[in-house]
């Protein structure tokens, strides 16, 4: 029955950079039920500010392909969350409306770039929300605030109406409380859509089913290496224990590619967000750019001022990794190295039905930790392959160190998300509370 | 490694002012990070990739534009219905 | 001092929606602005969607100038930053075009055939259109119309095959022709053609010459800087390798200072879109004649001259409306349409298309069967096409010459001016008598003034001689 929601959760983490204190809703499967979009997907009539200042006061006229389907089964849209710029970072510290905080401590961060949904949804604000995931920006905050959080196989939702950030690499997907919810939330917007080309024409449509008894785990060597921390390794060898005596049969298995997987990955990003960005001149849309003066200079200024630090640190690299002399030697590299990741996952998943490991090296951190770029990057090395793979991969709570939920990662082959949404499923069914 | 100058060229070629100050914080930041890319020198191709969805075609069908209010709502500055850009001169 | 061009051409396809939305490409007299959608205003989460129609246009012409089409290909973005690009970057084919390798057959400057070589084809988008105004704040901004951005174009290059502006000229008309034949693009539009030409004296520097609007200005355009480059070597300099823009009003080139220059476009695959595979659609594309064929079946079939041929099919439309008049007399009709029609409305700025086939054929069938003469023919053709070019209806010719009383002078009328003339004259009929040849001439032109032309001079000579013969006798 349509009507309307009245949010008036309070907001203690900033997890939202928009509110809708009335949220007009329809009929359908999710009528009723408050839904948070992160901000970089549009919504028409409602600002999209992607978390940057360069958008702020841009409203859309026309809605995500996603917020059509939401719409279309009577979600009430309570508000856009926050993200880092963009897309652009691992803790949601780089918005340019302020950070998110990890309801679980307020002095760590929710993890990103989906900060803001992750925080709305563990702080019990909404039950579900959307997030993106390029390198691991649902995943990575799903872990970090102790939710579920899916990466859809390449291709499976559409991005019309996301703000790209990585074209080839990310996704929208569901955020939950629960397996279940982020199921639910996946059949709702996995929708074949002719607006986006790189779009299959793969419906979801399955109740998870806790049964994985005979099912292979595979377990990369890889992803308990070097900058693991061990206490979250353990956790996760505690949670893939709990599959086997579940039934499943556990597997060593080994991606190589990994090696490079990381660079690849940045190589990739920041040149396609180098072009992406290129759009955002102050003339369509945003704080207006000045039109006295020739237009690199107005250009320049603009995007010196509003964009932010870390943005600014992408787009240059990705400028770098396309200019003439050096694309061979980053972008068309990271381009081999992508179909060898793709390749490796291929391989390995002939031979498992899915891969297990963390889906971050630690917890999460406490603001200010990660001072240096580089280092920030680093922490990204389990979830950017699957991206690069363009394989379906979801986190799901497994335990906590230090008091902070840990994430474990299952990873499925192209257009399994049933398949390791079933595998969330019975963990969650038999795992740790 | 890239120099300072360089860094401000590829600033440049990307339409972002650096104030000059930020420039060798910037500069240290690519370094370490282009560093740690050389890891893709050593990266030989497995096989070439064969791309599984290809010809995605719309037809020539017209649909509608947007209404000329909804172009206009959003820009800095705008004249009858023209959108105000920089000076090209 | 040998002269060497090549052309980058870029021709708007005449689809009915845009390359990557399905925004109306009619734009031509509506508002800025009014024809735009999220994928062509570049607002943020947009994505690019591919018509096939331009894919199929392209490959037409591919198939026309006798191209290799690519078993694969994709579409790059082109980086570069200015106010009429709304993305920032352009959507282009860059190392894997569509089509590569392909030869056209034009004449040479000599009138030898000549094949030139195109290096490959190419689909891409148009920017938006800026405009500038005069005023008080004239050049102290821009303004931007997207209507046009996003219309879907093809870009041809050539190789530099052509040795000087008559050749280049001579190529883009048969180009253009070819176009037009294929039945995918408009020429008339207005920036429906835009031709960037490398322009190089052998052994020195190339110049790029961007920025050419139109097929007089290519001629123009490298006329002018062949002339200024042999000039600069006349006087020991050497020549700049730069980008020079084409001033299309003053005729000249100028070294533009810094668009193109040194920009680094960062070309990438296009992540947006998928892949190509389409050199399989040549085998369901049927070319139509083109203008050579056509040609050539103009001579074998209608038995016209190779010149008239050329002339009639050298541009579609008035290929087109030759056939419609050819009629009983090809001969005749080739004759009126590429001697006579072509001037006259070259003379009053009017295209082919705004004369009835059904008019012409009447003035035709007047001027066959003998009914009016030529003079008076082509006072009838003009009177029709005045009005035309007045914006009133046109008048059938048959009717123009009824209301002016053209009809050629015959029979009694006829016999009786020759007879007041020689009446009238004795004088010239005594030198006529005195074997001073002028005096016939004379004779028949006074009969001729009499009959305001509506009599044929040589009948008319015939019948006086016969008076004046008499006369004596």
């Amino acid at each position: 029955m349509a009507g309307t929601f009245h949010f008036d959760a309070e907001d203690r983490s900033n997890a939202f950079i928009t509110r809708v204190e009335s949220a007009t809703f329809g009929d359908g499967r999710l009528a009723g039920i408050p839904l948070a979009v992160k901000d970089n997907i549009s919504t028409r009539g409602m600002q999209t500010t992607c978390g940057s200042r360069i958008l702020e006061g841009y409203i859309p006229p026309y809605d995500a392909h996603v917020v059509e389907l939401l719409r279309e089964e009577g979600a009430a849209i309570v508000g856009k969350t926050n993200l880092d710029e963009f897309g652009m970072g691992t803790t949601t510290e780089n918005s340019g409306f302020g950070p998110t905080t990890n309801p679980h401590d307020p002095a760590r961060v929710p993890g990103g770039s989906s900060g803001g949904s992750a925080a709305a949804v563990a702080a019990g604000m909404v039950p579900m929300a959307l997030g993106t995931d390029t390198g691991g920006s649902i995943r990575c905050p799903a872990a970090f605030c102790g939710i579920v959080g899916l990466k859809p196989t390449y291709g499976r939702v559409s991005r019309y109406g996301l703000i790209a950030y990585s074209n080839s690499l990310e996704q929208i997907g569901p955020m939950g409380r629960s397996v279940a919810d982020v199921g639910t939330l996946m059949e709702v917007i996995c929708r074949h859509d002719a607006r986006d080309s790189t779009s299959y024409d793969r419906g979801y449509a399955h109740a998870p089913s806790g049964e994985i008894r005979g099912m292979t785990i595979g377990i990369p060597a890889e992803y308990f290496g070097e900058g693991v921390d061990p206490a979250v390794a353990e956790c996760v060898r505690d949670a893939i224990a709990t599959l086997e005596s579940a039934g499943a049969i556990v597997e060593e298995c080994s991606i190589p590619s990994m090696e490079y997987a990381l660079a690849a990955y940045y190589v990739t990003c920041t040149s396609e967000a180098s072009s992406n960005l290129a759009r955002f001149d102050g003339v369509r849309y945003g704080p207006g750019v000045g039109t006295k003066r020739s237009w690199h200079d107005e250009f320049q200024e603009f995007r010196g001022e509003h964009f932010g630090r870390e943005v600014q640190r992408r787009v240059m690299l990705g400028t770098f990794a396309l200019s003439a002399g050096y694309y061979g030697k980053y972008y068309a590299k990271a381009q081999v190295a992508k179909e060898n990741v793709r390749r490796d996952f291929l391989r390995v998943l002939k031979s498992v039905d899915v891969i297990a490991g963390p889906t971050m090296p630690t917890i999460a951190f406490r603001f200010g930790e990660k001072s240096d770029p580089l280092s920030m990057y680093l922490s990204d090395v389990l979830t950017v392959p699957a991206n690069l793979a363009g394989v379906p991969a979801i986190s799901v709570p497994c335990g906590r160190v230090e008091g902070m939920p840990v994430g474990l990662q299952i990873i499925g082959q192209h257009f399994a998300d049933e398949v390791v949404v079933d595998v969330a499923f019975a963990f969650e069914q038999e795992g740790p509370a | 490694m890239i120099s300072e100058r360089e860094v401000e060229s590829i600033a440049k070629l990307a339409d972002i002012r650096i104030q000059k100050e930020e420039l060798g914080e910037f500069t240290v930041q690519f370094n370490a990070i282009l560093e740690y890319f050389d890891v893709l020198d050593r990266v030989e191709a497995a096989g070439e990739g064969r791309a599984d969805l290809v010809n995605v075609f719309r037809e020539d069908e017209v649909r509608p534009s947007l209404p000329v209010e909804d172009v206009l709502a959003n820009a800095g500055s705008t004249e009858e219905t023209f959108i105000k850009g920089p000076r090209v001169m | 001092m040998k002269v060497i061009i090549g052309l980058e051409i870029h021709c708007q396809l005449n689809t009915d929606t845009k390359l990557f939305c399905g925004c109306s490409t009619d734009y031509r007299d509506d508002p800025p602005n009014t024809h735009v959608c999220p994928v062509c205003l570049a607002l943020p989460g947009a994505l690019p969607r591919l018509n096939t129609k331009a894919v199929e246009y392209a490959l037409r012409v591919a198939k026309a100038l006798n191209l290799e089409v690519a078993e694969e290909c994709e579409f790059s973005r082109k980086n570069y930053f200015y106010p009429d690009l709304p993305k920032g970057y352009q959507i282009t084919q860059y190392d894997r075009p569509l089509a590569e390798r392909g030869v056209v057959e034009i004449e040479a400057d000599d009138g030898t055939p000549k094949e030139v070589r195109i290096t490959r084809i190419h689909l891409e988008e148009d920017p938006g259109r800026l405009v500038h105004r005069s005023g008080r704040d004239r050049a102290g901004y821009s303004l931007v119309d997207y209507n046009r951005s996003g219309i879907p174009l093809i870009e041809i290059v050539t190789e530099p095959d052509l040795r000087s502006p008559k050749e280049a000229r001579r190529f883009l008309n048969k180009l253009r022709n070819t176009l037009e034949y294929l039945e995918v693009f408009d020429g008339e539009r207005e920036g429906a053609i835009r031709v960037d030409a490398n322009i190089s004296l052998v052994g020195h520097n190339r110049v790029e010459c961007k920025n050419i609007s139109s097929y007089k200005g290519v001629e123009k355009a490298l006329t002018f800087e062949i002339t200024r480059q042999k000039n600069q070597i006349a006087r020991g300099h050497e020549i700049t390798r730069e980008t020079r823009h084409f001033n299309e009003g003053r005729g000249i080139t100028m070294s533009s200072r810094s668009k193109e220059e040194e920009t680094d476009y960062r070309y990438f695959p296009e992540p947006d879109l998928r892949p190509l595979r389409v050199r399989d659609w040549l085998d369901d594309i049927t070319l139509p004649e083109l203008p050579d064929a056509r040609k050539a079946r103009f001579v074998a079939q209608y038995g016209i001259s190779h010149n008239h041929a050329r002339t009639l099919t050298g541009d579609m439309k008035l290929a087109n409306f030759y056939e419609k008049v050819a009629g009983d007399d090809p001969v005749l009709a080739a004759t009126w349409v590429a001697d006579t029609l072509l001037g006259e409305l070259n003379y009053r700025d009017m295209k082919i298309d705004r004369v009835p086939p059904a008019h012409f054929a009447d003035l035709l069938a007047l001027v066959r069967v003998d009914a009016i003469t030529d003079r008076s023919g082509v006072d009838a053709l003009r009177t029709m096409l005045d009005e035309g070019a007045a914006g009133e209806e046109m008048e059938l010719p048959s009717a123009v010459v009824d209301r002016f009383g053209l009809r050629k002078a015959a029979g009694d009328e006829f016999d009786e001016v020759a007879a007041q003339v020689v009446e009238a004259h004795p004088d010239a009929v005594a030198d006529y008598h005195n074997g001073k040849g002028g005096a016939l001439n004379f004779l028949v032109g006074q009969a001729m003034r009499e009959t305001r032309g509506r009599a044929d001079a040589r009948d008319l000579g015939r019948r006086i001689k016969e008076l004046l013969e008499n006369k004596e006798a």
